[in-house]
């Protein structure tokens, strides 16, 4: 794939997503420090980390990889964005109106991390966050594919779901681990609660707007 | 929803103990005859102050004869638990069950000298959808709100086990039964947790039958009280174990885990012995393997007393027996404070060792015998029952009155309600405080104490201090 400057902001946006969703102590962060603070041991964060990066990865790629199936769709491809992207803009304002937070995670036992990672960004919408960017990615003009057999695009499209989740996550867990690292450390668990800022309406907001970009950018084609 | 968490909020025991000092304390009023309305006593804690023991603001309730008992918080610092991510609730609202009517009220002190009442859940309601009655303890935990419950359903509370429910911690909607499975469990008091270890303990009084109209002296001699403590897998909703602690040892009472989340023990008291009248505290605690066990680590023998000086219930045994009816442990997990209802004594145990307890201090006033007063001179009535530790460990508070009907049996007459306070010393020396002594409204009995801010046994930590 050629590299576009369209693309680069794309891809730029799957890692500031991933950042993103990294800070956000809801996806996960403190569970890596309090790991290494109840084993009483170092290497128990790295391990809450890649527990917490698996589930958060087959999220983003339950999400995404429907959308790659349909995004071989070429000839309805502005519809489809369209479509996402008000579904993603609705997913916003539900999480805005009903700020309750799902009960079902807490019946899940601590030592299920990757479970909880999963669940948490289902249940958040953060998979569906990456839909607009992703389908961006996967659109004609991005992927200068348009002339493929459609088995060879959806291919094609399945395999930049993965590595849209992929670098997605990465991104998550450097940042997560980031913090993770600073508090374990250096910081102390005084600074904890400080870190914590409500995020939801921010958070709620967020779906709004990659909805609605996700929306606008189909909608010039 | 707030931005930010709220300050009392603390992700571990150790920061809890360095948080600023509680100025007030909430203390629950029972009339014992029900001829006047609970309450809720806001009582000034700050020796800085010039209302320094007196009660600055009085809530009494629109209804009689609820029986105020035990009572907890919206939220604690398990909002912290790295498994919500959502911190952001407010330590804003009590929640007081009314032990004898069902009723459950709401309480927004979020200005505490203009106390007023939020929500009134009636006790329709929570039998309509919990089937069970009798409100007690309240833990803020997984989910929302948790309480615990003495009755089932029926006139009597005995149609159906009691057991815990789950209530909102935002708009206090009764949300359902916890238990998926209860296994053995028949009869309920306490419980508390370890929120990373993912497991509760439980504990039993006895059916409403056995305490609402008085202890029922046949039922304690052939030790129908409940003594078993129960082990569950807490976010499972499951019983895993049940330890029978000996059908002589009447009574499970409080639940008090270590605070520090990786310390897998805890405490539970045991009022009394049949066989010789002690009072006990068991010390259970996690194997390797998660299995739990227990093991009596602390006896207390009755006193020998002249059967006239005795209330009738117990002349026959010459004797007054402790009865430990409450226990408390400090953020440290150093002192474990044990009430001695009975004997008139407030025990301090040193439980650095939890296998090995050692009696570090005592403070004596009241009894049925002793009758001790106050070091300043004033009548103590009844002994000492529920307590509470400041969260430095500093300053130990506690209550005189048991439970209405009990009282009467074991301490005949209307004896006062108190509100006391001993300190702690640097190296632990434990003296009553002459200086602090509340005065209640005549007529009042006082139960259990809530400090500004969180005390010993409302918070539940989810890290580790380090």
């Amino acid at each position: 794939m050629e590299v576009t400057e369209p693309v680069a902001a794309l891809w730029g946006a799957v890692i500031l997503s991933g950042l993103y969703h990294g800070l956000n102590p809801g996806m996960g962060w403190p569970l890596a420090v309090s790991a290494a603070l109840m084993e009483r041991k170092n290497s128990a964060m790295p391990k809450a980390l890649a527990a917490l990066a698996i589930g958060h990865f087959l999220s983003m790629a339950l999400i995404l990889l429907p959308f790659s199936l349909m995004a071989s769709l070429v000839a309805w491809e502005s519809q489809i964005r369209i479509t996402a992207g008000i579904f993603v803009v609705l997913f916003g304002i539900y999480l805005l109106i009903n700020r309750r937070h799902p009960r079902i995670l807490a019946r899940i036992p601590p030592s299920k991390l990757a479970l909880w990672s999963f669940l948490a960004a289902l249940a958040h919408g953060a998979g569906l966050m990456l839909v607009p960017i992703y389908l961006g990615l996967c659109a004609p003009e991005n992927t200068g594919m348009n002339h493929e057999a459609a088995t060879t695009l959806m291919a094609g499209n399945a395999g930049a779901a993965i590595w849209v989740a992929g670098v997605h996550t990465v991104a998550m867990t450097v940042a997560g681990g980031f913090l993770a690292v600073l508090m374990y450390l250096w910081l102390g668990l005084k600074f904890l609660s400080k870190t914590f800022f409500n995020l939801d309406i921010v958070w709620a907001l967020s779906l709004v707007f990659v909805g609605a970009f996700g929306v606008y950018s189909a909608a010039e084609l | 929803m707030n931005l930010r968490p709220d300050p009392t909020f603390h992700a571990t025991a150790a920061l809890a103990m360095k948080a600023p000092v509680e100025k007030l304390a909430f203390t629950l009023m029972l009339s014992p005859d029900g001829s006047q309305p609970d309450g809720l006593a806001v009582v000034d804690v700050d020796p800085s102050s010039k209302t320094y023991g007196e009660i600055v603001h009085s809530l009494f309730m629109p209804n009689k004869g609820d029986e105020f008992h035990h009572f907890g918080w919206n939220a604690c610092s398990s909002a912290l638990s790295p498994l919500t991510g959502h911190a952001f609730y407010e330590r804003r609202f009590l929640i007081i069950p009314g032990i004898r009517s069902s009723r459950i009220y709401v309480i927004d002190v979020k200005d505490p000298l203009d106390a007023k009442i939020h929500k009134i859940i009636e006790p329709e309601e929570l039998m309509e959808k919990t089937g069970y009655s009798r409100p007690h303890t309240i833990h803020c935990g997984p989910e929302g709100i948790y309480v615990s419950t003495l009755g089932g359903g029926g006139e009597d509370g005995t149609d159906g086990p009691p057991g815990i429910f789950i209530m909102d911690c935002e708009t206090f909607d009764i949300l359902g039964r916890y238990e998926m499975d209860r296994g053995p469990q028949d009869k309920h008091y306490d419980f508390w947790w370890n929120l990373p270890k993912d497991y509760m303990v439980s504990s039993e009084w006895g059916l409403p039958p056995q305490f609402e109209n008085g202890i029922v002296p046949e039922d304690l001699l052939s030790n129908k009280y409940g003594h078993s403590i129960h082990f569950w897998d807490l976010r499972g909703r499951n019983n895993i174990q049940t330890i029978d602690l000996g059908e002589n040892h009447q009574m499970a009472l409080e639940i008090r885990p270590a605070h520090e989340p990786t310390k897998e023990y805890g405490f539970c008291g045991v009022v009394v012995d049949t066989t010789n009248l002690e009072g006990a505290i068991f010390t259970w605690w996690r194997n390797e393997d998660g299995t739990f066990d227990a093991k009596k680590t602390i006896t207390i023998p009755p006193v020998p007393a002249d059967p006239d000086d005795l209330p009738e219930l117990l002349k026959g045994f010459s004797a007054v027996p402790p009865l430990v009816t409450d226990i408390d442990l400090s953020l440290d997990d150093k002192y474990l404070y044990v009430a001695c209802w009975g004997t008139g004594e407030m025990h301090q145990y040193d439980v650095s060792d939890p296998m090995n307890p050692v009696l570090n201090g005592k403070v004596e006033i009241g009894g049925i015998v002793a009758k001790k007063k106050h070091s300043n001179g004033s009548d103590f009535g009844y002994g000492p029952q529920m307590v509470e530790i400041s969260r430095d460990g500093k300053r130990v508070y506690w209550t005189n009155s048991l439970y209405s009907t009990w009282d009467d049996q074991f301490y005949p007459g209307d004896r006062g309600a108190a509100m006391v306070m001993a300190d702690v010393g640097e190296n632990g020396e434990f003296t009553l405080n002459k200086d602090f002594c509340v005065k209640f409204p005549e007529g009042y009995r006082s139960h259990q104490i809530r400090l500004e801010g969180g005390d010993c046994s409302t918070d539940s930590f989810c890290f580790p201090s380090v």
